[in-house]
């Protein structure tokens, strides 16, 4: 780097390091030390709960007469929910306890968990109390409040069904989400570019967006084929209307300066709507998915529950019909992890394609 | 460069002829931006274009980049017509312009992508990373690095498409004085390797003595051009020399800045 030295000082690569612009770590010997029995008091805290949770499942008298019977699994194994119970806990107290060891050697990760570690021990205590009032005394009403054991009594007694019901409602979101979100960028691109489209088309999907996807359930019955095709539809005009309109405003306010730009550059008019308008519009696109999949999430259970052959929501509607409450909290329970999932993989495909804002807004 | 270069047509890049553009402000009062217009640009040349705010100076290059038309005259460069932008009339704007999605070494390489020869060219975008001295961070985002380093990668861009003439527009405005101090060296230099033709709007003064070889004064409200200065100081040039010192002096009063009373023509 010869010509770099003519630079002033504030300008040399040394003052701005590019490294350590992306993200800075604070020096592992900067900090001060922390005490190794606070830390293994943290990380017993962190895990004690669920111990509770453990020994109130194995200790606590079962006083309500409540049948709990055994699992075949395989030709010798033979589990109840309890044991099933007692192993989910256990995994959970190991997870942490794994956390705990991988978050010590670094001073960010060894913050966060000790933020979380009231949060986690709250959750064994609730867990255990759940346990006392639901299944040991039979306090709460049943059958609608299940203890947390009886709730794992599903994926016992069903797996490959439940299973089948979670691929069922996956497949479902990921053809609504495909069609949805490529209908709604290119309708968002048309209506962003062309003044004519925006005129004609804006206003009708200003009306049609706040009107509830379900709200279209008896047309699209009628209208489609076969039930699957039918919530397809529901579903991908749920991500449509939304992606569409925020694709729009993005394209829409893209700084004249990057059309001059590019065209002070030689750029033609498809340079200037796929490398310019649309990486523009990036942020707002993701912006239109992320509040979409909100719409879509409830749209999804509503049409599984009012007419499809399988997934989540018919799930919970076919065992609320035997009051298998226990169930319909599986589902449920189903349900969190998977569309948090969802949501998950959506926001990091975000902050890889949306890198560039890193440290520009706020995150 | 002699008196005769100055009459051989061939040596003239830019031909402004007779150009005069009116604009309809907020108050829907018409503004002559700038009225009858003529100006030869020689190839490779360094002209700046100097006066105070709204003598219609970044008006005059938006019309010869293209980015907007003439009521009258015409701009002729190279023998052909302006009508539209094009990459053979680098532009380099104010600040703020970088695509901001883009790493540094993508934005320079856009210069050559718009026009669909990247394939072609991609050593230049390394060695235009090179020339403005910004190894080591091709790969940081525009706001990742200062305002300065931000104008010499917008400068990078404009450049690597080899334009006729390159328009800077105010390109140092919003730089504090020591970065552009540096940007009109790393100018200079870029100027002397590449030989283009560079036309520098700007309204300060030392700056346009710095770098020019002719200085064109303009005044407002009609933008017209009042007179135009050689420099024939050699490089590097000293800003606190005696001749830099009294071009300078020369250039205000002609601005009709130095008096500390101001004419009551010019008061507004």
């Amino acid at each position: 780097m010869s010509n770099v030295s003519s630079l002033p000082e504030n300008l040399k690569p040394e003052a701005i390091n590019p490294n350590s612009l992306s993200r800075d770590i604070p020096g592992r010997g900067a900090f001060p030390k922390i005490s190794y029995v606070r830390y293994a008091l943290l990380s017993l805290f962190t895990v004690l709960g669920f111990i509770a949770a453990i020994a109130v499942n194995r200790l606590f008298p079962q006083i309500a007469n409540v049948q709990i019977e055994p699992y075949q699994i395989g030709k010798s194994l033979s589990i109840d929910i309890n044991d099933l119970y007692v192993l989910a806990l256990s995994g959970v107290i190991l997870l942490y306890t794994a956390i705990a060891v991988f978050s010590f050697s670094d001073a960010d990760r060894r913050k966060k968990f000790e933020r979380r570690m009231p949060f986690r021990f709250a959750i064994g205590l609730v867990l255990g109390l759940w346990e006392v009032l639901g299944t040991k005394l039979l306090l709460l009403p049943q059958p609608f409040f299940p203890g947390p054991a009886r709730i794992l009594e599903p994926f016992l007694m069903e797996p490959g069904y439940i299973l089948q019901q979670i691929l069922y409602s996956l497949r479902l979101f990921s053809y609504g989400f495909v069609f949805g979100v490529t209908a709604g960028v290119l309708t968002g691109i048309l209506i962003g570019w062309f003044p004519k489209v925006y005129y004609w088309v804006n206003p009708v999907l200003k009306i049609s967006g706040v009107i509830p996807a379900v709200a279209w359930m008896p047309f699209a019955l009628t209208l489609f084929p076969t039930p699957f095709s039918a919530a397809i539809f529901l579903i991908t005009i749920c991500q449509w209307f939304t992606i569409a309109s925020l694709t729009a405003q993005g394209i829409q306010s893209t700084p004249k300066v990057h059309f001059e730009v590019a065209k002070t550059l030689g750029a033609k008019t498809p340079y200037l709507v796929f490398r310019v308008a649309i990486p523009h519009a990036m942020p707002q696109i993701f912006t239109g998915i992320s509040i979409a999949n909100g719409f879509t999430f409830t749209t999804l259970v509503m049409v599984e529950m009012m007419g499809q052959p399988g997934g989540l929501g018919y799930y919970i509607n076919a065992s609320k019909v035997w009051s298998a409450y226990y169930k319909v909290f599986a589902a449920i329970f189903i349900m969190a992890i998977l569309f948090s999932l969802i949501l998950r993989a959506v926001g990091f495909v975000e902050s890889r394609v949306l890198r560039w804002q890193k440290g520009l807004v706020k995150s | 460069m002699s008196e005769q270069v100055l009459h051989d047509t061939d040596s003239v890049v830019l031909k402004i002829n007779a150009v005069s553009r009116t604009y309809i402000d907020d108050e829907d009062k018409t503004v002559e931006a700038l009225r009858d217009i003529s100006l030869s640009v020689r190839r490779g040349e360094f002209l700046s274009v100097i006066g105070s705010s709204g003598c219609g100076k970044t008006t005059l290059l938006r019309l010869i980049a293209g980015l907007d038309v003439p009521e009258s005259g015409e701009l002729i460069l190279n023998g052909e017509k302006i009508k539209d932008p094009a990459p053979q009339r680098g532009y380099v704007f104010q600040q703020g312009s970088l695509f901001p999605w883009l790493t540094v070494e993508k934005n320079i390489a856009s210069g050559l992508k718009a026009r669909g020869v990247y394939k072609d060219n991609k050593a230049e975008v390394a060695r235009y990373v090179e020339l403005i001295g910004l190894k080591g961070f091709e790969k940081s985002f525009p706001h990742q690095i200062s305002g300065g380093m931000a104008q010499r990668v917008a400068i990078a861009r404009a450049l690597i498409n080899n334009p006729a003439v390159l328009l800077l527009d105010e390109p140092m405005g919003a730089l504090d004085s020591f970065t552009r101090a540096d940007i009109q060296d790393k100018l200079l230099e870029l100027w002397k390797t590449n030989k283009t033709t560079m036309l520098l709007v700007t309204h300060d003064v030392d700056e346009a003595i710095y770098l020019s070889d002719r200085i064109v004064i303009m005044t407002p409200r009609p933008g017209e051009i009042k007179e135009i200065i050689e420099v024939k100081l050699p490089h590097p040039r000293h800003r606190g020399g005696t001749e830099f010192l009294s071009i300078r002096r020369d250039i205000l009063e002609k601005l009709h800045l130095a008096s500390a009373a101001p004419q009551p023509e010019y008061a507004i």
